[in-house]
């Protein structure tokens, strides 16, 4: 007889949750309402969501805190260039292909850097990260440590004309975008969720309770391997254009997202998404200080992370008990009789207050 | 001929990644801190030293007297004002700070000197050779850096098992609730261990600045190095670290004598080769 169950949504996700798939269906009409540029800058906006969700779900949920998420996203563009270039497969199906690659390339690089622990492993996902860009200069094929275009033939296979392709790509850039966000939340409710619930609170407990660790550490690293490489594979084919050092850039793909994901939030599927918002908004009125802004930007994550290390996202759900996305886990009793409000198994804030 | 003097200047190479890596193997073994910023504050270093021989129209050796003291300021007030904050049982914030604080650094350092490549001038001695006969040589800059790197080692080792600075790092390392019960000040023991930290930082950056090229971005590059000397040479032990440092420097200088672009690579591939085989290093001192 099952006289509990587990419930997942609450009051403020049963209101959270309608409000953000409205918010969803506003962009998804987005070629109807700005022009090109509001285009591109939202489409750069869903890849950093995507990147940092991804980031938030290792470091946040799995307690694999990585600096070379690079390494994924350059070696999914390279795919995505070598196989319409080398191989002439259809630019858009070099996305789930680079999805593929991302995947089946994680699995040795977590055999070597699992060895790692804590912050060391960080650095060594940098170093493979180094490995993977100083290889792909050697690549000759797609031009070395200049790297190279997409050719003009290439272009002209993704869609008829230029507006056509430029809207193809930005729903192309959302729904990967939503799909990341829907993959994650699906593997938080599942069984490998609770898994990674305990063995973030404690892993000893864990192991003890007959969790394997490792494993579940590796499919999560699989699976967000694979979504940076789409990801990667998507923003290169916007820009059309591949090198090295662009590819597999440790600023522009592990820093800001670092960033983004500390703002708004660790170990909360909310904060990057609130993060990328905050971080967008500061890009857009602080760009023209340069590096200034750069700097501005490590000192707020510092900040952040010294004063309120939840992030943005973390104060409002702990003061207010916001959640959007149903992922609080409540054993609630079914039977009649005297209610049994049993307390919260998990709830998704990350750490508990030290 | 030309592979007996690549394994030297890959020797005395290593040397100098003996020192970037022996300031962050001290920290990490004192507070368990692994310090993202090591690599910018070496290139932080460097300018220091590059402002110092302009403004005061001294040599790079000789301003090291200034840099040395100058970065063990800077590093005491670090770990006093910031980093201290961050030490605790989670793993995110001293990684994270530091992360942010390498991307401030970076960028300051960019909007202060600009991107353009510097050099430290070191006058008549950037030249001058020690002949070793059979037409090999061996430059006089580069064994002198090898000397301070053993010197530097030497020295550290002897601080942490022969003073009593050295116990207290120990201690504390060992077990940070009981050395406050002993009445130690975990947090100005931390500084200083920072400070001592960024003076060896201080001589690693002279003497790079020295060497090569540099510019703003260069410091991620060393922080890899120095990372990956400690891993090859195994966790916890100084001198270990220093074979780590020589055996990298050795694989790089192999690496370019097959193919320039095989420099860096080779090195890396090496860290990997290590943790693949003998993941512990391969003269460890202390577990994970």
């Amino acid at each position: 007889m099952s006289a509990v169950h587990v419930t997942h949504g609450t009051r403020a996700s049963r209101v959270g949750l309608p409000l953000f798939i409205l918010l969803l269906a506003v962009l998804a009409a987005a070629p109807w309402w700005t022009d090109r540029q509001g285009m591109r800058l939202l489409g750069e906006i869903y890849a950093y969501a995507a990147l940092a969700s991804l980031w938030n779900l290792l470091a946040g949920y799995a307690g694999l805190v990585t600096v070379g998420q690079q390494a994924f996203v350059g070696l999914g563009a390279y795919a995505l260039f070598s196989l319409s270039l080398l191989l002439g497969l259809n630019p858009l199906w070099g996305i789930p292909a680079a999805g593929l690659i991302g995947a089946l390339a994680a699995v040795p690089v977590a055999a070597l850097t699992f060895r790692l622990r804590g912050a060391y492993f960080a650095i060594g996902t940098w170093v493979v990260a180094e490995v993977f860009r100083l290889f792909a200069a050697q690549f000759t094929a797609l031009g070395g440590g200049s790297g190279t275009s997409l050719p003009a033939s290439v272009v002209a296979s993704i869609a008829s004309g230029r507006a056509a392709r430029e809207q193809l790509l930005y729903w192309l850039a959302l729904g990967l975008a939503v799909v990341v966000l829907l993959a994650i939340l699906l593997l938080l409710r599942s069984r490998h969720g609770l898994a990674l619930a305990a063995i973030r609170d404690n892993e000893v407990a864990a192991r003890s309770c007959g969790i394997e660790v490792d494993r579940t550490r590796l499919v999560v690293f699989v699976l967000a391997s694979a979504g940076a490489a789409m990801v990667g594979a998507l923003i290169f084919l916007q820009k059309l254009r591949i090198s090295p050092d662009a590819a597999f850039s440790v600023n522009d793909w592990t820093a800001l997202v670092i960033f983004i994901a500390v703002i708004g939030g660790i170990g909360r599927v909310e904060g990057p998404l609130i993060g990328t918002a905050i971080f967008f908004l500061l890009r857009e009125t602080l760009s023209q200080l340069g590096s200034l802004y750069l700097m501005v930007l490590g000192a707020v994550a510092i900040a952040v992370m010294l004063f309120a290390p939840r992030g943005l996202w973390g104060v409002l759900a702990d003061r207010l008990g916001w959640q959007v996305f149903p992922l609080a886990r409540r054993l609630e009793a079914q039977a009649a009789g005297p209610p049994l409000r049993a307390p919260l198994v998990s709830t998704p804030s990350s750490r508990e207050p030290s | 001929m030309e592979w007996i003097n690549a394994i030297i200047q890959g020797v005395l190479l290593g040397g100098l990644y003996g020192l970037f890596a022996a300031g962050l193997s001290l920290i990490f073994g004192v507070m368990r801190l692994v310090n993202i910023a090591h690599g910018d504050l070496i290139v932080l270093a460097a300018y220091l030293a590059l402002v110092v021989t302009g403004a005061l129209g001294l040599g790079p050796l000789t301003s090291l007297l200034l840099v040395v003291p100058l970065m063990a300021a800077i590093g005491y007030g670090l770990q006093r004002l910031l980093l201290n904050r961050a030490l605790g049982d989670d793993l995110l914030p001293p990684l994270l700070v530091t992360f942010g604080l390498s991307v401030i650094i970076q960028n300051g350092l960019l909007e202060a000197f600009s991107a353009d490549s510097r050099r430290l001038q070191a006058g008549a001695i950037e030249t001058a050779a020690l002949p070793l006969g059979g037409g090999l040589a061996v430059g006089v800059l580069p064994l002198l850096q090898f000397g301070v790197a053993v010197a530097a080692i030497a020295g550290l080792q002897l601080l942490s098992w022969r003073t009593p600075l050295g116990r207290a790092f120990r201690a504390t390392a060992d077990d940070p609730e009981v050395a406050r019960l002993m009445g130690l000040d975990n947090r100005h023991v931390f500084a200083l261990a920072m400070a001592l930290s960024l003076a060896v930082v201080a001589l690693a950056g002279v003497f790079l600045a020295v060497r090569t090229n540099f510019d703003p971005a260069i410091g991620p590059a060393r922080l890899i190095f120095g990372f990956e000397a400690v891993i090859i040479g195994g966790l916890g032990s100084l001198w270990g670290t220093l074979a780590g440092g020589v055996l990298l420097g050795v694989a790089q200088s192999i690496g370019a004598q097959i193919d320039p672009g095989w420099q860096i690579l080779a090195g890396h591939l090496l860290f990997l080769l290590v943790l693949a085989v003998r993941p512990e290093g391969l003269f460890p001192r202390l577990r994970g």
